[in-house]
């Protein structure tokens, strides 16, 4: 065990504003299991990304068996014998499970045809290997449950004889039952000797099954062991500690009467009674892992999905929130995580985005009145600090940043009373961070309320009046953000922890 | 990319001209005002069922039954001017607009209801209104001696040198241009092509919009249907068999992307005047039929490639850009 199987050292990876990865280092060993720990937009798929090919590091360097390696893409990585398991697993739903697992590498004939008697019968016997022999190499991939969609890519690993697997939150959608079924499997590759680099924010599981820890932070390594020897306080503790680089803007906002209420709101799949109120002025976190629900309920606040159950109040009046067109006129607005997709419209002039909820309200008669929309689009700009040559440049031209303002501004001309923040800052350099920072704080000062949606800690206990923190579709707990809370608390009530006498 | 669009827009103009130029070099009168107005009076049809196409197009749509829907409009006012000879003309029109409008409707309930793919729902309608048209006139036609003399002149009447035809082409591309310009369904016609994600964010009913979209094209072609059996004097199962081609065609020719959000009034007009010109300028320089669906089929193809890379995947803007201060 003295030698590591894969061993990253110096690597370093920029994008523009972002430096995504910081002279890391990383070892994995054959037989062991290495949990990578850290929050959200700690570097971990960044560097999921780099060791299976997708990105190219821009310093440092990869040695697999003490040899230096490079990997030029995906393919290189396969060949070398790296393969990873992503969270939604990437297979083809219309094959079948034996064409998944032999895609790209499957027996050929004499003739060069694939040979699907031995393609079947190979198939077979690695997933019986595997203790899944339940699943018919012939059965079609999208007939089988997620957990056994699992178990596949698993198959697809053992079959290219990779020696180095990574689980990239591989347990994120299971059962509790599944996830028992999944260590079986780890317990069964360690004992392969295979090196694997397991991605988890739950803590049980990486006590449970890794060996190894590295702890990530802000795109660094900032601490690495045995877990037999830290205890989860002091993972914790690396995990949270505060970057320098990062302030908070000092806001002082009196908040006043309650403006929004919402009360036992629950969803059939998404979540479970969900009650909390939201106060003029003021900013309310929400906090927990991906995948907790905090979305869901936003989306189903803005109308998008119909709840089942519940009822929300807007100034002590019950809305019906049929649409987002409904919660748009009632004053709630969302602004959404994914800027590409839900925010923007790219291949649209920046005033004609930011008008796109206001039309009827810059209408006269029906027609679109062009004065009104500019003065509108002006107003709301100039508010952010746009930085644009014309308004009639189309969004696709803008920084990231810049778009993230239209996008704002498009909903502070709506004139909402509530507006929701999805992960306002993600993906977004630290400039423009601090401008959005900056605003929230202006929104509340301007009487609104907000609602910050947020798996940064930095950010939600820098931002925050309130935290309320969500797991699996529920709200765990509820925070005053005065002195007293620290982040370790949340992130324990994010991750399940019990707390651990120190 | 509005810059890039009005671009191809310039180059479709150039080639049309170059069309007429090269012509004019066979037969000198090509390019006279008559023929030219002559030509403009041949394509305003095709001009208008483009326009009604491309706001179905933006919105990521098609619609194939548009010229069985022109047929079906136009058999039924051709049965109620036969039938009723004292129903004024006008109100035939906007019979026929009604009738298209309505089917357009029934398309567009089907997409926005019960999600079904639009080239799935009008490739089902196309034939059901044809099979309508079958039923109602008995398999027959409606000739000329039938029609009204008001019906047939309503298309033909002179106006400042040209004919109500071209007229009505003209008022219908400016009320096009009205729409999608200035009013709120337009803006988000395209919007809703671009991104429609977004578009559900920013409170814009998609499944609405695209109704409304087909409404549009419906009542475009239902208004055609009035025309086209004024001006060919004949009402019949036949009519505009396969036309619905040469419409789409008309839009992808002027640039209307096939993958929506991306289209013009000035396209759709420019994409059938090009049409229109070749169809009228092949036969006088004695290219043979034959030829003249190949050229109209290269057009297309050329048309395409010029728009995925005009408007195909420029990457991430990695690189700063000096972006001056406003």
């Amino acid at each position: 065990m003295s030698q590591p199987k894969l061993s990253l050292s110096g690597i370093s990876k920029s994008f523009p504003g972002v430096r995504a990865l910081d002279d890391v280092s990383l070892e994995l060993y054959s037989g062991e299991v290495t949990a990578l720990i850290g929050e959200n937009g700690a570097g971990k798929s960044t560097l999921v990304k780099t060791l299976t090919g997708i990105y190219h590091p821009d310093e440092g360097e990869i040695r697999i068996d003490g040899e230096v390696v490079t990997l030029t893409s995906p393919h290189s990585a396969f060949e070398l014998g790296i393969t990873a398991i992503h969270q939604e697993t990437v297979l083809f739903d219309e094959m079948s499970v034996a064409e998944n697992i032999y895609l790209g590498h499957a027996p050929k004939t004499r003739f060069g045809t694939i040979d699907l008697r031995a393609m079947h019968s190979k198939a077979k016997t690695v997933l019986e290997g595997m203790g899944a022999g339940h699943i018919e190499p012939a059965t079609l991939l999208k007939e089988l449950g997620i957990a056994n969609k699992h178990l596949v890519a698993v198959a697809r690993a053992l079959s290219i004889e990779a020696q180095i697997v990574i689980m990239d939150e591989p347990t994120a959608s299971l059962s509790h039952k599944e996830i028992e079924d999944l260590f079986v499997l780890i317990e069964h590759l360690k004992s392969e000797g295979k090196a694997i680099l397991f991605i988890s924010h739950k803590f049980d599981e990486i006590y449970r099954i890794a060996d190894r820890y590295t702890v990530f932070r802000d795109g660094g390594m900032v601490g690495k062991g045995l877990l037999a020897d830290s205890p989860q306080n002091e993972i914790i503790q690396l995990m949270v500690g505060r970057s320098v680089d990062q302030i908070f803007p000092a806001r002082d906002s009196s908040i006043g009467e309650q403006v929004l209420s919402v009360s036992q709101l629950s969803h059939p799949t998404e979540f479970h009674d969900i009650s909390f109120e939201l106060r003029q002025g003021e900013i309310l976190g929400f906090y927990g892992l991906v995948g907790a629900g905090r979305s869901e309920v936003m989306q189903a606040l803005f109308g998008f999905t119909r709840p089942s159950r519940g009822q929300v109040r807007l100034d002590g009046k019950p809305v019906n929130l049929k649409s987002p067109a409904d919660a748009i006129k009632a004053g709630i607005v969302y602004v959404p995580e994914e800027r590409g997709k839900q925010g923007v419209v790219a291949d649209l002039p920046i005033f004609q985005n930011v008008s796109l909820p206001s039309l009827h309200e810059i209408s006269k008669n029906g027609f679109l009145q062009l004065a009104n929309e500019f003065a509108l689009t002006r107003e709301y700009t100039e508010r952010l600090d746009l930085r644009a040559s014309s308004l009639s440049q189309h969004a696709a031209t803008l920084s990231g940043g810049n778009q993230q303002k239209i996008v704002i501004a498009k909903w502070l001309a709506t004139r909402p009373r509530v507006i929701i923040l999805d992960e306002p800052t993600k993906g977004i350099d630290i400039g423009s961070k601090a401008a959005v920072h900056e605003f929230m704080g202006d929104l509340v000062g301007q009487g609104l309320s907000v609602v910050m949606v947020s798996s940064e800690l930095p950010e939600i206990m820098g931002m925050s009046d309130r935290v309320i923190v969500m797991r699996e579709g529920k709200i765990i707990a509820e925070h005053i953000n005065d002195e007293t809370l620290d982040a370790a608390t949340l992130l324990r009530d994010a991750a399940g922890i019990e707390e651990v006498a120190a | 990319m509005r810059w890039l669009l009005r671009t191809r827009e310039i180059w479709l103009g150039l080639a049309i001209i170059a069309i007429i130029g090269g012509t004019t070099l066979r037969s000198s009168n090509f390019a006279s005002i008559g023929n030219l107005a002559d030509i403009f009076n041949n394509t305003a049809m095709l001009m208008i069922l483009a326009l009604g196409q491309m706001v179905v197009i933006l919105t990521r749509s098609i619609d194939l039954s548009m010229a069985a829907n022109l047929a079906l409009s136009g058999m039924i006012v051709a049965l109620l001017n036969s039938s009723f000879p004292g129903i004024p003309v006008p109100l035939l029109m906007l019979i026929a607009t009604i009738c298209g409008l309505a089917m357009g409707a029934f398309n567009g309930i089907l997409v926005w209801k019960l999600d079904i793919p639009a080239i799935v729902v009008t490739l089902g309608t196309l034939t059901i209104f044809r099979g309508v048209i079958f039923l109602i006139a008995g398999g027959k036609w409606v000739n000329a001696d039938q029609l009204s003399p008001g019906f047939i002149e309503m298309t033909r009447i002179q106006l400042l040198g040209l004919p109500l035809l071209s007229w009505f082409a003209i008022i219908i591309a400016l009320l096009f241009f009205l729409v999608m310009s200035r009013t709120p369904i337009g803006r988000s016609l395209t919007a809703i092509g671009i991104n429609p994600t977004a578009s559900v964010y920013a409170g814009i009913d998609v499944g609405k919009t695209k109704f409304i979209s087909f409404c549009m094209s419906g009542a475009a072609a239902g208004f055609c249907g009035f025309l086209w059996v004024s001006r060919y004097v004949i009402g019949s199962v036949e009519i505009a068999n396969g036309y619905e081609l040469s419409i789409i065609a008309a839009c992808v020719i002027g640039g209307v992307s096939i993958a929506g959000g991306v289209g013009t009034v000035g396209s759709a007009l420019l994409g059938a005047l090009f049409l229109g010109v070749t169809n009228s300028a092949l036969p006088v320089i004695n290219i043979s039929p034959f030829w003249q669906m190949a050229i109209s089929g290269g057009a297309i193809i050329l048309a395409v490639i010029f728009n995925s890379r005009g408007s195909g995947n420029k990457g991430r803007i990695i690189l700063r850009q000096e972006v001056p201060k406003v």
